[in-house]
């Protein structure tokens, strides 16, 4: 997930390209009686009736930006001799209402945990078929079952995973910093390790800025009490002198140049970002001890995939041992996969960047419904 | 008008059917701009307006069968006033800016030669063959703590300045962004004027300010019209700039309706703030033309 710079222009075009493809699905509305959602009839898909390793077409991939290794693209396209094209994303909002109007003829998606959800009421996944799967079994228990968006894995399959949290300049608050949101909360807090001034930058996503606002006041990043959600709001109003920029694309790159000195953003991110910078170690990442947001991306089949055996086989190959691991070692987030563990690279699996040592600070964003509203309405108001 | 009354051949019946087939002629010329026009323009626009009245289910798809005005009550919002008024004197600033920058910049090149005339025209064309988006990315170098702008007030000794996150820097942006649109119409408008209406003044006695207020810039006013139109109604929903230069902390109308379609998935809620966007753009366009109409 929000894996490369792209910024929201994409998106709006993306937007505004969705509207046209909307007029163009006029009919379905008429049947299902609403677009976007199709109300709250599910459009029935039963799983598939494939084998594993079976290949009924070509494959279709719809994936975020630099998200998978093109070699293992080119490993499955010899394997199973099939040619494969992948399309790219940048947002679960924009990729979420292409699946949605039907015929997008794309086999294999990765919505994120939350998107999941709301695919799944929305009707736009079909179920996996299990055994057509075998390497399901290869996924560490966590990830395996009971994750809260799909609490039974009937649709989803983890991908990858990672986390929100700070990025740091060590040369600007010293090297003894407390990992904190205080430290663009907490005027006093702020104000002892020199971030006084606008130097930090927030996510310009209202559910993840609000989130760390609420996980601040030690309330749910899920929370649906207006009372804690107009807390967070005025939170992030008292904070707007010592933000720079709500920024969702180049946090990094502000952090690493200088203009700011504590960033909000997503791990994978920082590291890339660090890795290339002159001095690695003036930087640190870390997810706040009163808490963050974990993402988790995972492997689908829209409803109307035109292959589904392939996309099952393509998931199966992508839950290989090895697989698994060459996908982490490239992409530098963390993997599902725990028979993949061993194949990692070590420094990889040491980097608590990658993998962080507790995750029981860890919370998913979930879905809240009609309170998504609430949400950005809040972000729109902290901000003036 | 029936076969019988066609077959008199009547003077008038003949000039009438003349006036038909030329008029026939203009519009089969004509329909493929009017098919573009229909599809890409009239169609997309009815279906953001038809969304508009439309309700945001739970999923935060579009349920196109529950009909109502909600979307459009809550645009009555005090924050969304706030954006609006923001949104409008940032616009208008622009505007002004450009229009101050241009002027003087449009005269100079309508009196050189040809020659010069066409090496300055390619000099304002040439920002368009890098992509909007980069250049405004450029900005954020230019503009930041490290950049050449603050370099140059430490080395007067005026200190670090920061212009990047600021509506400064949101202004700056867009009077670069949107400059040539202002420049264009007016350079074409001040082109063609006609010098001996000016000589004729100067002869009369008028000085060099009389003439300008009072022969130069009436003379050009279609093309102040015209650039102002065409850098006000981009600037008023501009989303790029007020962005990347101004960091999104200030919310303005494009910010907005992005938000609404990509954040809170209320589509409705989005569609009819561009609607309401559009209209008032549209009213004040019309109006200004009308004000205008003698002189364009």
């Amino acid at each position: 997930m929000k894996l490369k710079k792209y910024t929201r222009l994409i998106a709006a075009s993306m937007a505004i390209a969705l509207v046209a493809a909307a007029c163009g699905s006029s009919s379905d509305t008429a049947t299902d009686g609403g677009d976007g959602g199709g109300g709250d009839a599910i459009q029935t898909a039963s799983a598939s009736s494939c084998e594993a390793g079976q290949i009924d077409g070509d494959l279709a991939i719809f994936n975020w930006t630099e998200y998978m290794d093109p070699e293992l693209i080119v490993a499955f396209e010899e394997e199973f001799g099939v040619s494969v094209t992948e399309d790219n994303y940048d947002s679960n909002e924009a990729m979420q209402p292409i699946i949605n109007a039907g015929g997008s003829g794309f086999d294999f998606i990765v919505p994120s945990d939350y998107m999941v959800g709301i695919m799944i009421d929305a009707g736009n996944l079909q179920p996996l078929n299990r055994d057509a799967i075998p390497n399901l079994q290869n996924l560490a228990p966590e990830f395996a079952s009971g994750l809260p968006y799909d609490p039974d894995a009937e649709f989803s399959a983890p991908y990858q995973w990672g986390t929100t949290g700070l990025g740091v300049d060590l040369t600007v608050t010293g090297p003894d910093v407390p990992q904190t949101w205080g430290l663009i909360f907490d005027p006093e807090l702020a104000a002892e390790f020199n971030l006084e001034g606008q130097f930090s930058t927030l996510l310009n996503d209202p559910r993840e800025t609000l989130g760390a606002a609420l996980k601040f006041l030690g309330y749910s990043l899920n929370t649906t009490s207006e009372a804690e959600l107009q807390e967070a709001e005025e939170l992030i109003a008292s904070t707007l002198d010592r933000v720079a920029a709500f920024e969702s694309d180049q946090y990094d790159e502000l952090l690493v140049t200088g203009e700011a000195a504590v960033t909000h953003g997503y791990s994978g991110n920082f590291l890339f970002q660090f890795l290339d910078a002159e001095n690695p170690e003036d930087f640190t990442y870390f997810v706040p001890e009163e808490g963050g947001t974990r993402w988790i991306d995972n492997m689908a089949i829209p409803f109307d995939a035109p292959n589904p055996c392939t996309a099952h086989t393509f998931i199966n190959f992508l839950l290989d041992a090895e697989r698994g691991a060459q996908l982490t070692n490239w992409n530098l987030y963390a993997s599902p996969n725990e028979a993949a563990t061993p194949f990692i690279d070590q420094e990889v699996l040491d980097d608590p960047i990658v993998y962080p040592t507790d995750t029981s600070l860890l919370e998913e964003i979930e879905d809240t419904g009609d309170f998504e509203i609430n949400f950005s309405d809040a972000f729109t108001s902290a901000r003036g | 008008m029936t076969t019988a009354q066609t077959t008199e051949l009547s003077p008038k019946n003949l000039s009438d059917a003349n006036e038909r087939n030329k008029r026939r002629q203009g519009f089969l010329m004509a329909f493929p701009a009017y098919a573009y026009l229909l599809i890409f323009f009239a169609f997309p626009l009815g279906i953001v307006v038809v969304y508009s009245f439309a309700t945001r289910n739970r999923f935060g798809g579009t349920d196109l069968s529950d009909w109502n005005f909600d979307s459009y009550i809550r645009l009555n919002d005090e924050v969304l006033r706030n954006i609006l008024f923001r949104s409008f004197t940032l616009a208008l600033l622009t505007t002004v800016i450009c229009l101050l920058v241009a002027y003087p910049f449009s005269y100079f090149l309508a009196t050189r030669t040809p020659t010069i005339r066409n090496v300055l025209l390619v000099f304002v064309m040439i920002p368009f063959w890098s992509n909007f988006l980069v250049r405004n990315y450029a900005w954020r170098v230019l503009l930041g703590s490290d950049g050449p702008v603050s370099r140059l007030t430490e080395l007067l000794g005026l200190g670090e300045t920061r212009i990047l996150f600021t509506p400064t820097a949101i202004v700056l942006g867009l009077v670069y962004g949107f400059l040539p649109f202002m420049i264009l119409p007016l350079y074409a408008s001040l082109e063609r004027l006609d010098w001996s209406v000016l000589e004729a003044a100067r002869d009369l006695g008028a000085t060099g300010f009389q003439t300008l207020r009072k022969v130069t810039i009436p003379l050009s006013m279609p093309g102040v019209i015209a650039g102002s139109i065409l850098v006000f109604i981009p600037s008023f929903g501009a989303f790029v700039t007020p962005e990347i230069l101004g960091g999104g902390r200030e919310v303005l109308l494009g910010s907005f309706i992005v938000s609404q379609f990509l954040e809170a998935r209320n589509w409705p809620v989005g569609a009819a703030t561009s609607t309401v966007l559009m209209a008032v753009m549209l009213a004040s366009a019309l109006l200004y033309f009308r004000k205008g109409g003698r002189t364009l």
